[in-house]
Protein backbone atom coordinates (compact mmCIF):
# COMPACT_ATOMS: atom_id res chain seq x y z
CA UNK A 1 0.00 0.00 0.00
CA UNK A 2 1.33 3.41 -0.93
CA UNK A 3 0.18 6.52 0.91
CA UNK A 4 0.34 9.81 -0.99
CA UNK A 5 0.23 13.12 0.87
CA UNK A 6 -2.51 15.36 -0.48
CA UNK A 7 -2.45 18.19 2.07
CA UNK A 8 0.36 19.20 4.39
CA UNK A 9 -0.04 21.15 7.60
CA UNK A 10 0.30 24.55 5.88
CA UNK A 11 -2.29 23.53 3.24
CA UNK A 12 -4.75 22.53 5.94
CA UNK A 13 -4.27 25.82 7.77
CA UNK A 14 -4.79 27.77 4.53
CA UNK A 15 -7.91 25.73 3.69
CA UNK A 16 -9.45 26.37 7.12
CA UNK A 17 -8.61 30.07 6.87
CA UNK A 18 -10.36 30.28 3.50
CA UNK A 19 -13.38 28.39 4.82
CA UNK A 20 -13.62 30.81 7.75
CA UNK A 21 -13.59 33.79 5.36
CA UNK A 22 -16.21 32.15 3.15
CA UNK A 23 -18.46 31.53 6.14
CA UNK A 24 -18.25 35.19 7.17
CA UNK A 25 -18.84 36.30 3.58
CA UNK A 26 -21.90 34.14 3.00
CA UNK A 27 -23.34 34.86 6.44
CA UNK A 28 -22.64 38.60 6.00
CA UNK A 29 -20.92 38.74 9.38
CA UNK A 30 -21.20 36.83 12.61
CA UNK A 31 -24.93 37.03 13.33
CA UNK A 32 -26.34 33.73 14.60
CA UNK A 33 -23.32 31.61 13.70
CA UNK A 34 -22.87 28.31 15.55
CA UNK A 35 -20.25 25.74 14.55
CA UNK A 36 -20.83 22.07 15.36
CA UNK A 37 -18.12 19.49 14.72
CA UNK A 38 -18.89 15.83 14.11
CA UNK A 39 -16.65 13.57 16.27
CA UNK A 40 -13.87 12.80 16.20
CA UNK A 41 -11.88 15.07 13.88
CA UNK A 42 -14.75 17.33 12.90
CA UNK A 43 -14.72 18.66 16.45
CA UNK A 44 -11.10 19.75 16.26
CA UNK A 45 -11.71 21.33 12.83
CA UNK A 46 -14.79 23.18 14.13
CA UNK A 47 -12.82 24.53 17.08
CA UNK A 48 -10.06 25.77 14.79
CA UNK A 49 -12.46 27.43 12.36
CA UNK A 50 -14.29 29.01 15.32
CA UNK A 51 -10.97 30.35 16.61
CA UNK A 52 -10.24 31.88 13.19
CA UNK A 53 -13.74 33.40 13.00
CA UNK A 54 -13.28 34.90 16.45
CA UNK A 55 -10.00 36.55 15.46
CA UNK A 56 -11.27 37.74 12.04
CA UNK A 57 -14.33 39.32 13.67
CA UNK A 58 -12.39 40.89 16.55
CA UNK A 59 -11.94 44.29 14.90
CA UNK A 60 -15.66 44.86 14.32
CA UNK A 61 -16.97 42.76 17.21
CA UNK A 62 -14.53 42.92 20.11
CA UNK A 63 -15.31 40.41 22.85
CA UNK A 64 -17.32 38.08 20.60
CA UNK A 65 -16.35 34.41 20.62
CA UNK A 66 -17.71 32.10 17.96
CA UNK A 67 -20.02 29.52 19.61
CA UNK A 68 -18.74 26.01 18.92
CA UNK A 69 -19.73 22.52 20.01
CA UNK A 70 -19.86 18.87 19.01
CA UNK A 71 -22.71 16.81 17.60
CA UNK A 72 -22.48 13.03 17.91
CA UNK A 73 -24.44 11.26 15.18
CA UNK A 74 -23.71 7.64 16.13
CA UNK A 75 -27.19 6.88 17.42
CA UNK A 76 -28.73 8.24 14.21
CA UNK A 77 -26.66 6.26 11.70
CA UNK A 78 -28.37 3.97 9.19
CA UNK A 79 -25.53 1.45 9.13
CA UNK A 80 -25.39 0.44 12.80
CA UNK A 81 -26.56 -3.11 12.11
CA UNK A 82 -23.96 -3.58 9.35
CA UNK A 83 -20.91 -3.06 11.55
CA UNK A 84 -19.63 -4.00 14.98
CA UNK A 85 -21.19 -1.67 17.53
CA UNK A 86 -19.75 1.84 17.42
CA UNK A 87 -18.74 3.82 20.47
CA UNK A 88 -20.78 6.93 21.07
CA UNK A 89 -19.21 10.34 21.68
CA UNK A 90 -20.41 13.33 23.68
CA UNK A 91 -22.67 15.98 22.18
CA UNK A 92 -21.94 19.46 23.52
CA UNK A 93 -24.09 22.33 22.32
CA UNK A 94 -23.23 25.97 23.04
CA UNK A 95 -25.28 27.45 25.89
CA UNK A 96 -27.26 29.65 23.49
CA UNK A 97 -28.59 26.54 21.73
CA UNK A 98 -29.30 26.21 18.01
CA UNK A 99 -32.86 27.51 17.66
CA UNK A 100 -32.97 30.20 14.99
CA UNK A 101 -29.19 30.04 14.47
CA UNK A 102 -27.15 29.39 11.36
CA UNK A 103 -25.50 26.08 12.17
CA UNK A 104 -22.36 25.16 10.27
CA UNK A 105 -21.70 21.42 10.51
CA UNK A 106 -18.00 20.57 10.25
CA UNK A 107 -16.54 17.19 9.31
CA UNK A 108 -13.20 15.98 8.04
CA UNK A 109 -14.19 13.89 4.99
CA UNK A 110 -17.41 14.01 2.97
CA UNK A 111 -18.00 10.70 1.20
CA UNK A 112 -21.37 8.94 0.90
CA UNK A 113 -23.20 11.74 2.74
CA UNK A 114 -24.76 9.29 5.20
CA UNK A 115 -23.00 10.80 8.21
CA UNK A 116 -24.42 14.21 7.30
CA UNK A 117 -27.88 12.68 6.84
CA UNK A 118 -27.56 11.32 10.40
CA UNK A 119 -26.32 14.71 11.60
CA UNK A 120 -29.39 16.46 10.16
CA UNK A 121 -31.64 14.04 12.02
CA UNK A 122 -29.66 14.51 15.25
CA UNK A 123 -29.85 18.28 14.84
CA UNK A 124 -33.63 18.19 14.49
CA UNK A 125 -33.87 16.54 17.93
CA UNK A 126 -31.99 19.46 19.49
CA UNK A 127 -33.88 22.34 17.96
CA UNK A 128 -34.76 24.22 14.80
CA UNK A 129 -31.89 26.16 13.24
CA UNK A 130 -32.68 28.96 10.79
CA UNK A 131 -30.24 27.36 8.33
CA UNK A 132 -27.78 24.46 8.29
CA UNK A 133 -24.57 24.62 6.24
CA UNK A 134 -21.80 22.11 5.74
CA UNK A 135 -18.04 22.60 5.85
CA UNK A 136 -15.62 19.75 5.10
CA UNK A 137 -11.88 19.58 4.85
CA UNK A 138 -11.97 16.99 2.06
CA UNK A 139 -14.73 16.12 -0.41
CA UNK A 140 -13.82 12.79 -1.97
CA UNK A 141 -17.00 12.30 -4.01
CA UNK A 142 -19.10 9.10 -4.28
CA UNK A 143 -22.26 10.65 -2.80
CA UNK A 144 -25.14 8.25 -2.15
CA UNK A 145 -27.58 10.93 -1.00
CA UNK A 146 -28.59 14.37 -2.30
CA UNK A 147 -26.21 16.23 0.02
CA UNK A 148 -23.64 18.85 -1.00
CA UNK A 149 -21.08 20.86 0.99
CA UNK A 150 -21.13 24.67 1.22
CA UNK A 151 -17.45 25.03 2.10
CA UNK A 152 -14.76 22.63 0.91
CA UNK A 153 -11.08 22.63 1.84
CA UNK A 154 -10.03 20.32 -0.99
CA UNK A 155 -11.90 18.44 -3.69
CA UNK A 156 -10.19 15.08 -3.92
CA UNK A 157 -11.37 12.79 -6.72
CA UNK A 158 -10.84 9.26 -5.44
CA UNK A 159 -11.62 5.66 -6.25
CA UNK A 160 -13.96 3.85 -3.87
CA UNK A 161 -11.15 1.37 -3.15
CA UNK A 162 -8.85 4.15 -1.97
CA UNK A 163 -8.62 5.28 1.62
CA UNK A 164 -8.44 8.92 2.69
CA UNK A 165 -6.79 9.55 6.06
CA UNK A 166 -7.02 12.85 7.88
CA UNK A 167 -4.61 13.43 10.75
CA UNK A 168 -4.79 16.54 12.90
CA UNK A 169 -2.36 17.89 15.47
CA UNK A 170 -4.79 17.89 18.39
CA UNK A 171 -6.11 14.36 17.77
CA UNK A 172 -3.17 12.57 16.18
CA UNK A 173 -0.07 14.60 17.02
CA UNK A 174 0.78 15.06 13.35
CA UNK A 175 -1.08 16.86 10.58
CA UNK A 176 -1.62 15.67 7.01
CA UNK A 177 -4.22 14.33 4.61
CA UNK A 178 -3.11 11.23 2.76
CA UNK A 179 -4.69 8.90 0.24
CA UNK A 180 -3.71 5.27 -0.19
CA UNK A 181 -4.97 2.47 -2.39
CA UNK A 182 -6.20 -0.96 -1.45
CA UNK A 183 -7.82 -2.04 1.78
CA UNK A 184 -11.35 -1.12 2.62
CA UNK A 185 -12.76 2.26 1.69
CA UNK A 186 -12.69 4.92 4.39
CA UNK B 1 -20.89 -7.27 23.13
CA UNK B 2 -23.48 -9.92 22.35
CA UNK B 3 -24.77 -10.51 25.88
CA UNK B 4 -24.52 -8.86 29.29
CA UNK B 5 -24.61 -11.71 31.78
CA UNK B 6 -22.38 -10.77 34.69
CA UNK B 7 -19.97 -8.09 35.80
CA UNK B 8 -17.39 -10.74 36.57
CA UNK B 9 -16.80 -11.19 32.80
CA UNK B 10 -16.14 -7.48 32.25
CA UNK B 11 -12.62 -6.13 31.99
CA UNK B 12 -11.84 -2.56 32.98
CA UNK B 13 -11.97 -1.14 29.45
CA UNK B 14 -15.31 -2.76 28.66
CA UNK B 15 -16.79 -1.56 31.95
CA UNK B 16 -15.56 2.01 31.34
CA UNK B 17 -16.94 1.85 27.80
CA UNK B 18 -20.40 0.91 29.11
CA UNK B 19 -20.27 3.75 31.65
CA UNK B 20 -19.10 6.25 29.00
CA UNK B 21 -21.88 5.16 26.65
CA UNK B 22 -24.30 5.65 29.55
CA UNK B 23 -22.96 9.21 29.95
CA UNK B 24 -23.85 9.91 26.32
CA UNK B 25 -27.27 8.31 26.83
CA UNK B 26 -27.83 10.38 29.99
CA UNK B 27 -27.08 13.56 28.02
CA UNK B 28 -29.87 12.73 25.58
CA UNK B 29 -32.27 12.41 28.52
CA UNK B 30 -31.77 16.10 29.35
CA UNK B 31 -33.21 17.17 26.02
CA UNK B 32 -36.76 18.05 25.14
CA UNK B 33 -36.88 15.18 22.61
CA UNK B 34 -35.66 12.22 24.66
CA UNK B 35 -36.31 9.53 22.09
CA UNK B 36 -33.51 8.26 19.85
CA UNK B 37 -34.10 6.28 16.62
CA UNK B 38 -31.22 3.89 17.36
CA UNK B 39 -33.06 0.59 17.88
CA UNK B 40 -35.97 1.26 15.55
CA UNK B 41 -37.26 -2.04 14.20
CA UNK B 42 -35.77 -4.09 17.03
CA UNK B 43 -37.90 -5.93 19.56
CA UNK B 44 -36.92 -6.30 23.20
CA UNK B 45 -38.75 -8.79 25.41
CA UNK B 46 -38.71 -8.25 29.15
CA UNK B 47 -38.95 -11.85 30.34
CA UNK B 48 -39.46 -11.57 34.08
CA UNK B 49 -39.86 -14.97 35.69
CA UNK B 50 -39.59 -13.35 39.12
CA UNK B 51 -41.48 -10.20 40.16
CA UNK B 52 -39.72 -6.89 39.86
CA UNK B 53 -41.59 -3.75 38.96
CA UNK B 54 -38.69 -1.30 39.31
CA UNK B 55 -36.17 -3.11 37.15
CA UNK B 56 -38.79 -4.00 34.56
CA UNK B 57 -40.03 -0.45 34.09
CA UNK B 58 -36.46 0.83 33.98
CA UNK B 59 -35.61 -1.58 31.15
CA UNK B 60 -38.91 -0.76 29.47
CA UNK B 61 -38.20 2.99 29.59
CA UNK B 62 -34.66 2.40 28.30
CA UNK B 63 -35.82 0.30 25.34
CA UNK B 64 -38.58 2.76 24.46
CA UNK B 65 -36.21 5.76 24.56
CA UNK B 66 -34.15 3.91 21.94
CA UNK B 67 -37.27 3.30 19.80
CA UNK B 68 -37.31 -0.49 20.26
CA UNK B 69 -40.62 -2.29 20.49
CA UNK B 70 -41.11 -3.71 23.97
CA UNK B 71 -43.01 -6.83 24.95
CA UNK B 72 -43.44 -7.51 28.65
CA UNK B 73 -43.74 -11.10 29.72
CA UNK B 74 -44.41 -11.97 33.36
CA UNK B 75 -44.46 -15.45 34.80
CA UNK B 76 -47.78 -15.04 36.57
CA UNK B 77 -50.71 -16.17 34.47
CA UNK B 78 -48.47 -17.15 31.57
CA UNK B 79 -47.48 -20.41 29.95
CA UNK B 80 -44.57 -20.56 32.41
CA UNK B 81 -46.99 -21.01 35.30
CA UNK B 82 -48.36 -24.01 33.35
CA UNK B 83 -44.90 -25.55 33.38
CA UNK B 84 -43.39 -24.40 30.08
CA UNK B 85 -39.61 -24.70 30.01
CA UNK B 86 -37.24 -21.75 29.56
CA UNK B 87 -36.19 -23.22 26.21
CA UNK B 88 -39.76 -23.32 24.87
CA UNK B 89 -40.59 -19.87 26.25
CA UNK B 90 -37.47 -18.28 24.74
CA UNK B 91 -37.90 -20.00 21.39
CA UNK B 92 -41.53 -18.87 21.28
CA UNK B 93 -40.48 -15.29 21.98
CA UNK B 94 -37.85 -15.42 19.28
CA UNK B 95 -40.40 -16.80 16.82
CA UNK B 96 -42.49 -13.74 17.61
CA UNK B 97 -39.51 -11.61 16.57
CA UNK B 98 -37.47 -10.84 19.68
CA UNK B 99 -33.96 -9.47 19.01
CA UNK B 100 -33.06 -9.13 22.67
CA UNK B 101 -34.30 -10.85 25.81
CA UNK B 102 -33.99 -9.11 29.16
CA UNK B 103 -34.22 -11.99 31.61
CA UNK B 104 -35.00 -11.90 35.32
CA UNK B 105 -34.79 -15.45 36.58
CA UNK B 106 -35.28 -16.95 40.04
CA UNK B 107 -32.43 -19.40 39.49
CA UNK B 108 -28.77 -18.36 39.59
CA UNK B 109 -27.29 -18.85 36.13
CA UNK B 110 -30.61 -18.76 34.23
CA UNK B 111 -29.50 -16.03 31.79
CA UNK B 112 -26.14 -17.73 31.18
CA UNK B 113 -27.92 -20.97 30.31
CA UNK B 114 -30.20 -19.14 27.89
CA UNK B 115 -27.29 -17.29 26.26
CA UNK B 116 -25.05 -20.33 25.84
CA UNK B 117 -27.58 -23.06 25.13
CA UNK B 118 -27.85 -22.36 21.41
CA UNK B 119 -31.65 -22.37 21.76
CA UNK B 120 -31.90 -18.83 20.43
CA UNK B 121 -29.84 -16.30 18.46
CA UNK B 122 -31.09 -13.26 20.46
CA UNK B 123 -28.96 -11.19 22.78
CA UNK B 124 -29.52 -11.84 26.48
CA UNK B 125 -29.27 -9.20 29.19
CA UNK B 126 -29.30 -10.42 32.77
CA UNK B 127 -31.81 -8.45 34.83
CA UNK B 128 -31.05 -10.38 38.02
CA UNK B 129 -30.66 -14.12 38.54
CA UNK B 130 -31.18 -15.83 41.89
CA UNK B 131 -28.45 -14.84 44.33
CA UNK B 132 -25.88 -14.66 41.51
CA UNK B 133 -25.71 -11.30 39.72
CA UNK B 134 -27.58 -8.14 38.80
CA UNK B 135 -25.09 -6.51 36.43
CA UNK B 136 -27.08 -3.43 35.36
CA UNK B 137 -27.66 -2.51 39.01
CA UNK B 138 -23.91 -2.62 39.70
CA UNK B 139 -23.22 -0.61 36.55
CA UNK B 140 -25.69 2.08 37.57
CA UNK B 141 -24.17 2.14 41.06
CA UNK B 142 -20.68 2.59 39.58
CA UNK B 143 -22.01 5.21 37.17
CA UNK B 144 -23.68 7.14 40.01
CA UNK B 145 -20.57 6.99 42.18
CA UNK B 146 -18.28 8.05 39.33
CA UNK B 147 -20.52 11.03 38.60
CA UNK B 148 -20.60 12.08 42.25
CA UNK B 149 -16.79 11.94 42.37
CA UNK B 150 -15.83 13.34 38.97
CA UNK B 151 -18.93 15.19 37.71
CA UNK B 152 -18.62 16.39 34.11
CA UNK B 153 -15.12 14.94 33.86
CA UNK B 154 -16.33 11.36 34.41
CA UNK B 155 -15.76 10.01 30.90
CA UNK B 156 -12.86 7.60 30.62
CA UNK B 157 -12.34 7.44 34.39
CA UNK B 158 -12.43 4.37 36.63
CA UNK B 159 -12.85 4.23 40.42
CA UNK B 160 -9.21 3.80 41.31
CA UNK B 161 -8.64 4.06 45.06
CA UNK B 162 -12.29 4.75 45.91
CA UNK B 163 -13.40 3.16 49.19
CA UNK B 164 -16.85 1.54 49.22
CA UNK B 165 -18.67 -0.14 52.10
CA UNK B 166 -21.44 -2.58 51.20
CA UNK B 167 -23.59 -3.25 54.25
CA UNK B 168 -26.24 -5.80 55.08
CA UNK B 169 -27.47 -9.08 53.68
CA UNK B 170 -24.51 -10.00 51.47
CA UNK B 171 -25.46 -13.67 51.55
CA UNK B 172 -28.66 -13.33 49.52
CA UNK B 173 -27.65 -10.26 47.53
CA UNK B 174 -26.95 -10.44 43.80
CA UNK B 175 -26.52 -6.66 43.90
CA UNK B 176 -23.61 -7.07 46.31
CA UNK B 177 -21.98 -9.77 44.18
CA UNK B 178 -22.21 -7.78 40.96
CA UNK B 179 -20.85 -4.73 42.76
CA UNK B 180 -17.93 -6.66 44.24
CA UNK B 181 -16.71 -7.75 40.80
CA UNK B 182 -17.40 -4.50 39.00
CA UNK B 183 -16.12 -2.05 41.61
CA UNK B 184 -12.91 -3.99 42.20
CA UNK B 185 -12.32 -4.29 38.44
CA UNK B 186 -12.65 -0.51 38.30
CA UNK B 187 -10.02 -0.18 41.02
CA UNK B 188 -12.18 0.48 44.09
CA UNK B 189 -11.49 -0.96 47.54
CA UNK B 190 -14.60 -2.84 48.63
CA UNK B 191 -15.41 -3.76 52.22
CA UNK B 192 -18.39 -5.96 53.03
CA UNK B 193 -20.09 -5.53 56.40
CA UNK B 194 -22.84 -7.63 57.92
CA UNK B 195 -23.73 -10.05 60.67
CA UNK B 196 -21.77 -13.32 60.40
CA UNK B 197 -24.95 -15.16 59.43
CA UNK B 198 -25.44 -12.92 56.38
CA UNK B 199 -21.90 -13.10 54.98
CA UNK B 200 -21.47 -15.94 52.49
CA UNK B 201 -19.02 -18.81 52.79
CA UNK B 202 -16.16 -18.56 50.34
CA UNK B 203 -15.92 -14.83 50.83
CA UNK B 204 -12.22 -15.31 51.60
CA UNK B 205 -11.67 -15.88 47.87
CA UNK B 206 -13.29 -12.56 46.93
CA UNK B 207 -11.13 -9.49 46.35
CA UNK B 208 -12.66 -7.75 49.38
CA UNK B 209 -12.34 -7.26 53.11
CA UNK B 210 -15.19 -8.61 55.25
CA UNK B 211 -16.03 -7.10 58.64
CA UNK B 212 -18.80 -7.50 61.19
CA UNK B 213 -18.68 -4.20 63.06
CA UNK B 214 -20.11 -1.32 61.01
CA UNK B 215 -18.81 1.48 63.24
CA UNK B 216 -15.31 0.04 63.14
CA UNK B 217 -15.56 -0.43 59.39
CA UNK B 218 -16.55 3.22 58.89
CA UNK B 219 -13.66 4.35 61.08
CA UNK B 220 -11.13 2.05 59.41
CA UNK B 221 -11.99 2.42 55.74
CA UNK B 222 -12.85 6.14 55.50
CA UNK B 223 -15.52 5.30 52.88
CA UNK B 224 -16.35 7.45 49.86
CA UNK B 225 -19.66 5.60 49.62
CA UNK B 226 -21.79 3.47 51.90
CA UNK B 227 -24.11 1.14 50.04
CA UNK B 228 -26.99 -0.12 52.20
CA UNK B 229 -28.63 -3.33 51.01
CA UNK B 230 -32.30 -4.04 51.47
CA UNK B 231 -33.01 -6.65 54.12
CA UNK B 232 -35.91 -8.83 53.17
CA UNK B 233 -38.16 -9.02 56.19
CA UNK B 234 -38.90 -12.68 55.64
CA UNK B 235 -35.26 -13.39 56.50
CA UNK B 236 -36.08 -12.50 60.09
CA UNK B 237 -38.12 -15.65 60.47
CA UNK B 238 -35.20 -17.66 59.18
CA UNK B 239 -33.16 -16.61 62.23
CA UNK B 240 -30.36 -14.82 60.37
CA UNK B 241 -30.55 -12.15 63.06
CA UNK B 242 -32.48 -11.94 66.34
CA UNK B 243 -34.78 -8.96 65.74
CA UNK B 244 -35.34 -5.96 63.51
CA UNK B 245 -34.33 -3.62 66.31
CA UNK B 246 -31.10 -5.49 66.90
CA UNK B 247 -30.28 -5.52 63.17
CA UNK B 248 -30.96 -1.83 62.90
CA UNK B 249 -28.78 -1.03 65.91
CA UNK B 250 -25.89 -3.09 64.56
CA UNK B 251 -26.03 -2.66 60.78
CA UNK B 252 -28.57 0.05 59.98
CA UNK B 253 -27.58 3.52 58.84
CA UNK B 254 -29.18 5.17 61.86
CA UNK B 255 -29.41 8.92 62.42
CA UNK B 256 -26.38 8.84 64.73
CA UNK B 257 -24.30 6.71 62.39
CA UNK B 258 -25.18 8.89 59.41
CA UNK B 259 -24.16 11.99 61.37
CA UNK B 260 -20.82 10.36 62.17
CA UNK B 261 -19.95 9.59 58.54
CA UNK B 262 -17.23 11.63 56.86
CA UNK B 263 -18.65 14.76 55.20
CA UNK B 264 -17.95 13.57 51.65
CA UNK B 265 -19.40 10.05 52.03
CA UNK B 266 -22.40 9.40 49.78
CA UNK B 267 -25.23 7.07 50.79
CA UNK B 268 -26.46 4.55 48.23
CA UNK B 269 -29.36 2.11 48.26
CA UNK B 270 -30.64 -0.05 45.38
CA UNK B 271 -34.24 0.27 46.59
CA UNK B 272 -36.86 -0.40 47.62
CA UNK B 273 -35.85 0.93 51.05
CA UNK B 274 -37.07 -0.22 54.43
CA UNK B 275 -37.01 3.17 56.13
CA UNK B 276 -36.14 3.02 59.79
CA UNK B 277 -34.75 -0.47 59.38
CA UNK B 278 -31.58 -0.64 57.32
CA UNK B 279 -31.64 3.10 56.56
CA UNK B 280 -32.97 6.08 58.50
CA UNK B 281 -35.00 8.77 56.76
CA UNK B 282 -32.35 11.31 57.76
CA UNK B 283 -29.85 9.42 55.62
CA UNK B 284 -32.24 8.49 52.81
CA UNK B 285 -33.53 12.04 52.28
CA UNK B 286 -30.24 13.91 52.71
CA UNK B 287 -28.44 15.58 49.77
CA UNK B 288 -25.74 12.95 50.18
CA UNK B 289 -28.22 10.19 49.35
CA UNK B 290 -28.03 9.05 45.72
CA UNK B 291 -31.19 6.90 45.84
CA UNK B 292 -33.16 8.83 43.21
CA UNK B 293 -30.07 9.51 41.09
CA UNK B 294 -29.54 5.76 41.02
CA UNK B 295 -33.06 5.25 39.66
CA UNK B 296 -32.61 7.93 36.97
CA UNK B 297 -29.15 6.69 36.05
CA UNK B 298 -30.56 3.17 35.79
CA UNK B 299 -32.41 4.15 32.62
CA UNK B 300 -29.23 5.59 31.04
CA UNK B 301 -27.15 2.55 31.98
CA UNK B 302 -29.80 0.18 30.61
CA UNK B 303 -29.96 2.21 27.39
CA UNK B 304 -26.20 1.72 27.10
CA UNK B 305 -26.53 -2.03 27.77
CA UNK B 306 -29.27 -2.40 25.14
CA UNK B 307 -27.36 -0.23 22.65
CA UNK B 308 -24.12 -2.17 23.03
CA UNK B 309 -25.77 -5.61 22.87
CA UNK B 310 -28.36 -4.90 20.15
CA UNK B 311 -27.25 -2.08 17.84
CA UNK B 312 -24.22 -3.66 16.17
CA UNK B 313 -24.06 -6.30 13.47
CA UNK B 314 -21.66 -9.24 13.37
CA UNK B 315 -18.45 -8.54 15.29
Amino acid sequence: MTARAVLQQADITRALTRIAHEILEQNRGIDGLVLLGIPTRGVELAERIAGLLTSFAAAENPGWTCPVGSLDVTMYRDDLGRNPVRSTAPTRLPAEGIDGKTVVLVDDVLYSGRTIRAALDALADHGRPAAVRLAVLVDRGHRELPIRPDYVGKNLPSAASERVNVRLTGTDGIEAVTIEDGGSAA
Amino acid sequence: MKHLLSTRDLDRDTAVRILDTAEDMAATQQREVKKLPTLRGKTVVNLFLEDSTRTRISFEAAAKRLSADVINFAAKGSSVSKGESLQDTAQTLEAIGADGIVLRHWASGGPAVLARSGWIASSVVNAGDGTHEHPTQALLDAFTLRRRLHGEASRGRDLDGVSVLIVGDILHSRVARSNVWLLTTLGARVTLVGPPTLLPHGIADWPVTALHDLDAAIADTDPDAVMMLRVQRERMNEAFFPSAREYSAGWGLTVARFAALPERTVVMHPGPMNRGFEISSAAADSPRSTVLEQVANGVSVRMAALYLTLAGGAE
